[in-house]
C-alpha cells in the first residue's frame, strides 16, 4: 500500500487556484521529491498532506487515513519540517529536543539524533545563537524526534552552504536507509537529482511529470556534448561521418563533438581506430534543468 | 493535554529569560509602590478620602498594572510572535494541541502575576502600614476574575494581530486606557463619580473597584464581578473564533 496517495487535489486561495488537480503516490521507503519553482503549489500540497490545510477538492490519504479527520493518529507517524518555522530565541537546543520528544509516545533518543546531526556541542546554545545551517539541522532533528514512519521536509537545504548541503543529503539518505519514507519539497535541481528515487515535477499548480530522475532525463530529446583534447590532430570529417554525430567544433584548446544517443562510444571508437588518445575527456548530458525546460517551456528560476 | 506540564515549565523558563518582562511586569509595580510610599502627599491623610491616605487605596490600581502588563501586553506579544515565527503552526503538526500551549501560557503568566501581587501585598501591608484586605477570599475572587477578563482581551489581541509587531503595539496602546480606568492616576475614591460610572464597564475598572470593595470588606459586587465575567467569556469566545495558528 502506498504511504501517501494524493488524488486530484485542488486548493484555492480566494481567486487563485494554488493546486489544480494534483495526483501522485509515495511508496514505502522511497525518497519522493516534489520539484518546482516558487509558487508552483508545492508547499500547499504538502500542507494538505500534513493536515494543516483543508483541500477544496480531491482526496489525500496518508497510510490510508484522512489527514484532517484522523489527525490524532497520523501525527504520531508523520514527522514535519516546515519552511521557515522557527523556535523561541531563548530556547536551548537540548530543551527543544526534550520538549518535542515529550509530545510523542515513542520518541527517538534526542542525544543520539543530535549526534547524527553534528549538534552535540550546541546542546546548551540558545536557538538565536545558532547559525542558519545549525537551525536547519535542528529542525530536521525535530522532524525525526517522534520516530516517524514518514517525514515531510520542505526546502531543507535553503540557506545552507555547499558543504552543509552535502552533509544534509547524506543524513537524509541515512534516515531513508533506516526505513523512513521521505517526501522532499525542493526547488533545487541538483538536490532532486541526487536524492530522489522518484519525483513529481510541479508547475503552476499541476503535476507535469512523475518518474525517476534518470527516466525523466532520458525522455528529453537533447544533445550530448563530448569535450576532449586529441593527442594529435584529427580530421573532423571522420567524426562528422559518424551517424551519431551532428557537429564537430575545434578550438585552440579542445574539440567538442555534439551528437545524440551513444555518441560517446562512437567518438572514442573512431579516435581509437586513428590511434588518437582523447585527453581530458568530459561529457555534458541533459539534466533535470533540461527536463524542466522541455516540460514547462521555462526555466525553474523564472 | 499532552505536554501541558512540559510546556508550562518551558514557557516559565523562557519568560524568566526575558528580563524586560520581569522588569515591567514584576519590578515596576513594586518600585512604583516603594516610590509612592515615600512621597509625603501619598502618606498624608486626605479628608476627601475620608481620612485615608492615597497610599491606602493604591494597591488595586498597582495590581491592575501587573495584570495588564502580563495578561494583555506580554501574552499577546508572545503569542503573536509565536504565530509569526511558525511556532504554533509547527506545534499543530505534533500530537500536542496548540491549545495546550495557550493554556500553559496563561498558567505561567498567572503565576508571575500572583507572585507580583504577593510582593505588593508584603511590601504594602508589611512596610507601609496599608491595611490588609478585610475580605481576603473576596479579594482573591476579584483578582482572579480581573486576570481572566484581561487574559481574554490579550488573547483577542493576539488573535487579531496580523504580526508580532502589531500584536505588541496594540497591547501597548490598550495598556493606558485599561490602567487609566483602573485608577492608576485617580485611585479609589479619588476618581470622579462620572468616571467611576464609566470605569465599571471596563475590565480593570470593574476589577480595581471590586478589589477595593473586598479590601473594605464588601466583596459581593454583582455588577462589577458580572462585567468581568462577561469580558472573560466574551473575549475567549471571540478569540477562539478568530484565533489562527498560522500567519
Amino acid at each position: 500500500m502506498p504511504v501517501i496517495e494524493v488524488e486530484n487535489l485542488i486548493k484555492r486561495y480566494e481567486s487563485k487556484t494554488a493546486v489544480d488537480g494534483v495526483s501522485f503516490t509515495v511508496e514505502p521507503g522511497e525518497i519522493f521529491g516534489i520539484l518546482g519553482p516558487n509558487g508552483a503549489g508545492k508547499t500547499t500540497t504538502v500542507e494538505c498532506i500534513e493536515g494543516l490545510r483543508r483541500p477544496d477538492g480531491g482526496s489525500v490519504k496518508v497510510f490510508g487515513l484522512d489527514p484532517l479527520r484522523d489527525a490524532e493518529a497520523l501525527r504520531e507517524r508523520l514527522g514535519v519540517q516546515l519552511q521557515e518555522s522557527q523556535l523561541p530565541d531563548k530556547m536551548k537546543v537540548r530543551e527543544a529536543l526534550k520538549l518535542y520528544a515529550s509530545l510523542y509516545r515513542d520518541p527517538a533518543d534526542p542525544l543520539e539524533l543530535l549526534e547524527q546531526l553534528g549538534l552535540t556541542d550546541k546542546l546548551d546554545s540558545y536557538y538565536s545563537k545558532l547559525s542558519g545551517g545549525q537551525k536547519q539541522r535542528l529542525s530536521i532533528a525535530l522532524a525525526l524526534i517522534g520516530n516517524p514512519e514518514v517525514a515531510v521536509l520542505d526546502e531543507l537545504t535553503t540557506g545552507l552552504d555547499p558543504s552543509a548541503r552535502r552533509d544534509t543529503w547524506e543524513l537524509i539518505e541515512k534516515v531513508r536507509d533506516r526505513g523512513v519514507t521521505i517526501l522532499l519539497v525542493t526547488h533545487f535541481m541538483d538536490e532532486a537529482e541526487r536524492l530522489c528515487d522518484r519525483l513529481a515535477i510541479f508547475n503552476k499548480g499541476k503535476v507535469v511529470a512523475v518518474d525517476t530522475p534518470s527516466a525523466l532525463i532520458e525522455q528529453v530529446q537533447s544533445d550530448v556534448r563530448v569535450h576532449f583534447q586529441p593527442s594529435k590532430p584529427v580530421d573532423s570529417a571522420i567524426l562528422e561521418a559518424l551517424p551519431e554525430v551532428t557537429a564537430v567544433h575545434t578550438t585552440a584548446t579542445e574539440t567538442v563533438v555534439t551528437g545524440t544517443g551513444n555518441v560517446l562510444f562512437a567518438v572514442t571508437s573512431a579516435l581509437a581506430a586513428q590511434q588518437v588518445i582523447a585527453n581530458n575527456l568530459r561529457v555534458e548530458q541533459a539534466n533535470l534543468e533540461n527536463v524542466f525546460l522541455q516540460l514547462t517551456g521555462h526555466s525553474i528560476e523564472d | 493535554m499532552k505536554g501541558f506540564g512540559n510546556f508550562t515549565v518551558m514557557e516559565m523558563k523562557l519568560l524568566l529569560r526575558e528580563p524586560i518582562v520581569l522588569l515591567f511586569g514584576v519590578a515596576l509595580p513594586v518600585v512604583l509602590l516603594a516610590v509612592f510610599g515615600n512621597l509625603a502627599m501619598m502618606k498624608t491623610p486626605d479628608p476627601n478620602l475620608g481620612g485615608l491616605r492615597v497610599l491606602d487605596v493604591y494597591l488595586p490600581p498597582l495590581i491592575s498594572v501587573t495584570i495588564t502588563m502580563l495578561g494583555l501586553s506580554t501574552i499577546s506579544a508572545v503569542l503573536s510572535n509565536y504565530r509569526e515565527r511558525g511556532i504554533l503552526k509547527r506545534l499543530a503538526t505534533t500530537p500536542a494541541k496548540p491549545l495546550t500551549l495557550l493554556l500553559a501560557e496563561m498558567v505561567v503568566h498567572l503565576v508571575v502575576m500572583a507572585v507580583t501581587v504577593a510582593l505588593l501585598l508584603v511590601v504594602g501591608i508589611g512596610l507601609m502600614d496599608i491595611p490588609a484586605p478585610k475580605d481576603f477570599a473576596g479579594f482573591v475572587v476579584a483578582f482572579v476574575l480581573a486576570a481572566a477578563s484581561v487574559f481574554a482581551i490579550g488573547l483577542l489581541v493576539a488573535a487579531m494581530a496580523p504580526n508580532a509587531r502589531a500584536g505588541s503595539g496594540l497591547g501597548s496602546i490598550l495598556f493606558f486606557p485599561v490602567v487609566f480606568f483602573a485608577g492608576l492616576w485617580t485611585p479609589g475614591p479619588a476618581m470622579p463619580e462620572i468616571l467611576r460610572q464609566i470605569a465599571v464597564f471596563t475590565p480593570l475598572g470593574a476589577g480595581s473597584q471590586a478589589m477595593q470593595a473586598a479590601w473594605d470588606g464588601d466583596w459581593w459586587q454583582p455588577l462589577r464581578l458580572g462585567v468581568m465575567v462577561v469580558y472573560a467569556v466574551g473575549g475567549c469566545l471571540a478569540a477562539s473564533k478568530l484565533f489562527r495558528w498560522t500567519s
